[in-house]
C-alpha cells in the first residue's frame, strides 16, 4: 500500500472542507456588520446586536430543530404553522382562564405530538417528508383559524412579565427572556448533535441511510425523533412568539418555514443531509437578522429588499455547497 | 475438524423472491478458527445466504444454529450483537463521518450519555494499529481510498467482538499488496478463533487463504470440501456444473493478423487528448476489429481515459478523429452519434435502473437513440431482448422481472445487451468482469472475441492482467494517470512484462515491436 493512498490530500494551511461553508457565513456576517457600522453611527451600539437576537429569538429556536431534520436529509414545512398554532392555542387557553403553567405544558406537547405523527408516517410508509410535512402545515394552519378567526390578545400577568422583563447591564443594554431561552436551545441542540448517539445517528443517516441501517443504527427511531425535536422547537418558538407579540393571530408566521430553511442552508447545512452545524445555523439566522436591520437603518429601501437579498444569498450558498461537493468527488 | 463443534450450522435453508428461487434447501457449516470460502457463480445464492444469516432477509424454511442455539435474526444489528458481523462488497459506512466514528458509531464510549471523543479516537487508533493502518482517525472517511475504507469496515466488524466474520467480496477493489495486507489480518483473526466466511470470485485468493470451500449452484448446495482436496479445475467445474474449455480456446482466437489491422484507417484516433487533474495527454488509436486492452493499477487513470473518449468528461487538451475525419467527442451524445458505446464500471449507480425490468433496461439506449417520439414496437422489443437474453445467457431468462432482483454478473450482462443492441462500432468496457464469477466471465470474454471478429472495435479495461493479455491485440499501460507505453500483444509479452512496465513506468526492450 503506497503512502499516497493512506494520506488524504491535506496541507496544513488549508481549512478542512467541512468548515468552509460555516466560515463563509461568518465572513459574510462580519462584512455586513462592518458595512453597517461604517454607514450608520448608531449601528455600532451593542444594543443593535441584542435587538437582532430579541427580534429573531423564536426563529433561531425553530431553526435549531430544522437543522436536525435537514441533517437527516429530510425537510419540515410544518414549522411556521406549528409556531402559529402554538401561539393561538396558548392565547385561547389563557383567555379561557387556564393557569399559565398548564398552558405551557399543553403548548409544549402539541407540537412534538404532531411531529411524532408526521415522523411515523414518513418512516413507516416511506413517504417523502416534503409531502407529509406539507400536509402537517395545512393541518396546523387550519387549526389556527379553527381556534379563532381573529387575533386573540394575551393579558395574563406571567406572559406580560415574560414579554417585558429586561435582563441587561447598567448602561441600559438588555436582552429579553426569549433570547436566553433561545441560547439554551442552541446549546442543548449543539450538544445533542455533537456528543450524543442520537446526534451522531442523525449525521450517519444523512450521510448514507442504507449504510446506517447495515451498521445496525436505529434509523427509524432517529428519523421519527428529528421530527419530534423539530415539533418541540416549533412549540418553544410559538411560545416565544406569543411572548414577543402578546397575542395569537391565525395568520402570523406565514411562510416562516421558508425563512427557517434559508437560515439553515445559509448557515452551511447541506440540504441533502449529513453535514452541518448548529453554530452555522446561529450564523444563518444572524445573517437574516442583520439584513433586516440594515434595511431598516437605511429607511429608504422597501422591506421586500430583505427577500431579494436573501434570495441572492441562498443561491450563492447552494452553489458554494455544490462546488465543494464536486471538488470532493 | 470433525471432533469440534461448529460455531454456525445452517440447515435446509430456502428462500424465494418473486420469479426467483434463490435458495433451495441449502446446508452450511462453519467451524471456529477457519476461513471458509463460499463459492458459486452469480445468482448461485451466496449473497442471499449471507443476507438470510444476518437477518437482512427472512428465510422461508430451515434453521440457523449459532453456538448450539437456534437463532433467527431480525436484522444486521441483532446479528452483530450475537457476534455475526459482515463487511460488504460496497463499503457500507458513512463517508461524511470521521474514521473513528465509523468504527464506533452505535457503540461510542460515553459518560452520562456524552460521547468521549478523545477516548474514541484513541481506541480507533489502537484498533487500526493492530491492522497495521496508521492514519488520522479524526479525518472524514470519504477522504481516504476505497482500500482504507474497507480496512476500516473490517476494524468495525472485529471490534464488535465477532465470533463469525463475513467478508462479502472484500477484495474486488483492492490491489495485490492491499489483498496481502487483508490476508494477514484474516490469518491473525483466524488464530484468535474467529470463524471467517469469505466470499470472492478470485480463485487464487481462495487457494491462498481458505481452509474449506462450500460450493453453491443455482440456489442449491453442491458440496463442502477441504481446500487441499479440491483442485482448482474441479472447483470451477463444480461451480459451473459443466466442463469448461472456453477459456483455453480463447487464446487461439484472439491472435489474429495485426499487420492488416494496423494498415487500415483507424476507427478512432486520439491525439494528445487530456484533461487537467484527470489524465495526462495521451495518444491512442483503435482500429475496427481490434481489441485494445487498458492495463494499470486501480486509480492509474484507466477509467478517466474511457470517460474522455466517450465525452463523459470534457477534454481540455488534444484532438480526436473518427474514420480519419476530425470529430470532437464533447459529450456522450456526440460519442453515441459516432457509434461509440460505454459500459461503465459502476453498473449499479451509473448504468441500470433497478426498478425497471430487464427488457426495459435493455431497450433504454436504443429507444433514446431513436427519440422518444418513435417507440419501438413491442414485438420488435421482445425479439431483440430474447435474442440477447439468450446470446448472453442472462439468468433468470425472464425479461419481465426487475433488474435489481438479478445477481451482479447478470446485471452486467443486461448492461452489455443494452449497448450491443445499438450495434456500436466501438465498445468501451470498463471492468466488465469485476465481481462476477468464472462462468459469466468466460462468457463475456468469449463475447468480446466474437464482437471483434465481427469488426467491432473494443476498448477493454480490466484490473486482471491475464484477461487483458488473453483478449487484447494491443495493450496500453497506464501508470499514475499517464499512458506510459503501448505494447503489441505478441508472444514476447506476458504478465510479468506488463507488470514490470506498470511498476517501473518505463519502456522495456521489445516495446518497439
Amino acid at each position: 500500500m503506497t503512502t499516497s493512498s493512506l494520506t488524504p490530500t491535506r496541507d496544513w494551511w488549508r481549512i478542512p472542507q467541512r468548515y468552509v461553508p460555516v466560515l463563509a457565513t461568518l465572513t459574510l456576517l462580519l462584512v455586513m456588520y462592518g458595512v453597517g457600522v461604517s454607514q450608520y453611527r448608531a449601528f455600532s451600539n451593542i444594543q443593535v446586536v441584542f435587538n437582532v437576537f430579541i427580534d429573531n429569538g423564536f426563529l433561531l429556536v425553530v431553526a435549531v430543530g430544522m437543522t436536525f431534520v435537514i441533517l437527516t436529509g429530510g425537510i419540515d414545512l410544518s414549522v411556521g404553522s406549528v409556531v402559529a398554532m402554538t401561539a393561538m392555542m396558548s392565547a385561547s387557553l389563557l383567555q379561557g382562564g387556564v393557569h399559565p403553567a398548564a398552558v405551557l405544558v399543553v403548548a409544549l406537547l402539541v407540537g412534538p405530538t404532531l411531529g411524532f405523527l408526521m415522523g411515523c408516517v414518513i418512516h413507516f410508509f416511506d413517504i417523502q417528508p416534503f409531502i407529509v410535512t406539507l400536509a402537517g402545515m395545512f393541518f396546523a394552519r387550519g387549526m389556527c383559524t379553527f381556534i379563532s378567526k381573529s387575533s386573540i390578545p394575551i393579558t395574563d400577568p406571567f406572559w406580560t412579565s415574560m414579554a417585558q422583563e429586561r435582563i441587561g447591564d447598567p448602561k441600559g443594554n438588555f436582552v429579553s427572556i426569549s433570547v436566553l431561552v433561545a441560547f439554551a436551545v442552541v446549546l442543548v441542540g449543539a450538544f445533542v448533535l455533537a456528543y450524543t448517539r442520537l446526534g451522531r445517528n442523525v449525521h450517519a443517516i444523512g450521510g448514507n441511510q442504507q449504510s446506517a441501517l447495515l451498521m445496525g443504527l436505529p434509523v427509524g427511531q432517529t428519523k421519527i425523533a428529528v421530527y419530534v425535536i423539530s415539533g418541540l422547537c416549533s412549540a418553544i418558538g410559538g411560545i416565544l412568539l406569543s411572548f414577543y407579540t402578546l397575542s395569537g393571530a391565525p395568520l402570523i408566521a406565514v411562510g416562516m418555514e421558508l425563512d427557517v430553511i434559508a437560515a439553515v442552508v445559509i448557515g452551511g447545512t447541506v440540504l441533502t443531509g449529513g453535514s452541518g452545524y448548529v453554530f452555522g445555523t446561529v450564523l444563518g439566522v444572524l445573517v437574516l437578522g442583520v439584513i433586516k436591520t440594515l434595511i431598516t437603518f437605511d429607511g429608504s429601501l422597501n422591506s421586500w429588499w430583505t427577500k431579494i437579498v436573501i434570495g441572492g444569498l441562498l443561491f450563492a450558498f447552494i452553489l458554494l455547497q455544490r462546488l465543494i461537493g464536486i471538488r470532493k468527488k | 475438524m470433525s471432533g469440534r463443534q461448529p460455531v454456525l450450522t445452517m440447515t435446509e435453508i430456502s428462500k424465494s423472491f418473486p420469479g426467483v428461487r434463490a435458495l433451495d434447501g441449502v446446508d452450511f457449516r462453519l467451524f471456529p478458527g477457519e476461513v471458509h470460502a463460499l463459492m458459486g457463480e452469480n445468482g448461485a445464492g451466496k449473497s442471499t445466504l449471507i443476507k438470510v444469516l444476518t437477518g437482512v432477509y427472512s428465510h422461508d424454511a430451515g434453521t440457523i444454529e449459532l453456538a448450539g442455539q437456534q437463532v433467527s435474526f431480525t436484522g444486521p444489528m441483532q446479528a452483530a450483537a450475537a457476534g455475526v458481523s459482515t463487511v460488504y462488497q460496497e463499503v457500507n459506512l458513512c463517508a461524511n463521518l470521521s474514521v473513528a466514528e465509523n468504527i464506533f458509531i452505535g457503540r461510542e464510549p460515553r459518560t452520562l450519555g456524552a460521547i468521549r471523543w478523545g477516548e474514541m479516537r484513541r481506541r480507533a487508533r489502537d484498533l487500526l494499529a493492530q491492522l497495521d493502518l496508521h492514519i488520522d482517525v479524526s479525518q472524514l472517511l470519504g477522504t481516504y481510498s476505497l482500500a482504507v475504507q474497507q480496512m476500516v469496515a473490517i476494524a468495525r466488524a472485529i471490534d464488535i467482538q465477532a465470533r463469525v466474520l463475513i467478508l462479502d467480496e472484500p477484495t474486488s477493489s483492492l490491489d495485490a499488496t492491499e489483498v496481502e495486507q487483508l490476508f494477514r489480518i484474516m490469518r491473525q483473526l483466524r488464530e484468535q478463533g474467529i470463524a471467517i466466511i469469505f466470499v470472492t470470485h478470485f480463485l487464487d485468493q481462495v487457494y491462498g487463504i481458505a481452509d474449506r470451500i462450500t460450493v453453491l449452484r443455482n440456489g442449491r448446495l453442491v458440496g463442502e470440501y477441504p481446500t487441499a482436496e479440491l483442485p482448482q479445475l474441479a472447483l470451477v467445474e463444480k461451480m459451473i456444473g459443466k466442463e469448461l474449455d472456453v477459456l483455453e480456446s480463447l487464446d487461439e482466437q484472439s491472435k489474429r493478423d495485426l499487420a492488416a489491422l494496423e494498415a487500415s484507417t483507424p476507427f478512432l484516433q486520439a491525439e494528445e487528448l487530456g484533461r487537467k487533474g484527470s489524465v495526462a495527454p495521451f495518444s491512442l488509436t483503435i482500429h475496427a476489429g481490434e481489441v485494445v486492452g487498458l492495463a494499470g493499477l486501480l486509480g492509474s487513470g484507466r477509467t478517466e481515459v474511457a470517460r474522455l473518449l466517450f465525452g463523459a468528461d470534457r477534454a481540455d487538451h488534444g484532438r480526436t478523429s473518427v474514420d480519419g475525419k476530425p470529430a470532437a467527442l464533447r459529450n456522450p451524445i456526440a460519442a453515441i452519434g459516432h457509434d461509440i458505446a460505454f459500459c461503465s464500471e459502476n453498473r449499479r449507480t451509473e448504468g441500470l435502473v433497478g426498478e425497471l425490468s430487464v427488457r426495459e433496461n435493455i431497450i433504454l439506449a436504443m429507444q433514446a437513440a431513436r427519440g422518444w417520439l418513435r417507440p419501438i414496437p413491442r414485438r420488435r422489443q421482445d425479439e431483440l431482448v430474447d435474442k440477447y437474453v439468450k446470446a448472453l445467457s442472462i439468468r433468470p431468462a425472464d425479461p419481465e422481472i426487475p433488474v435489481r432482483n438479478l445477481s451482479g454478473g447478470n446485471q452486467q450482462k443486461v448492461l452489455l445487451a443494452r449497448w450491443l443492441i445499438t450495434e456500436p462500432r466501438l465498445l468501451i468496457l470498463d471492468e466488465p468482469t469485476r465481481g462476477i464469477d468464472v462462468g459469466a466471465k468466460a462468457e463475456i470474454q468469449k463475447l468480446v472475441v466474437q464482437l471483434s471478429d465481427g469488426g467491432m472495435a473494443v476498448l477493454f479495461i480490466s484490473a486482471e492482467l491475464e484477461e487483458v493479455l488473453r483478449l487484447s491485440h494491443k495493450i496500453a499501460v497506464m501508470r499514475d494517470r499517464q499512458l506510459v507505453t503501448e505494447l503489441a500483444n505478441d508472444h514476447t509479452v506476458d504478465a510479468d512484462r506488463v507488470m514490470q512496465t506498470i511498476a517501473s513506468g518505463t519502456h522495456h526492450e521489445g516495446a518497439r515491436a
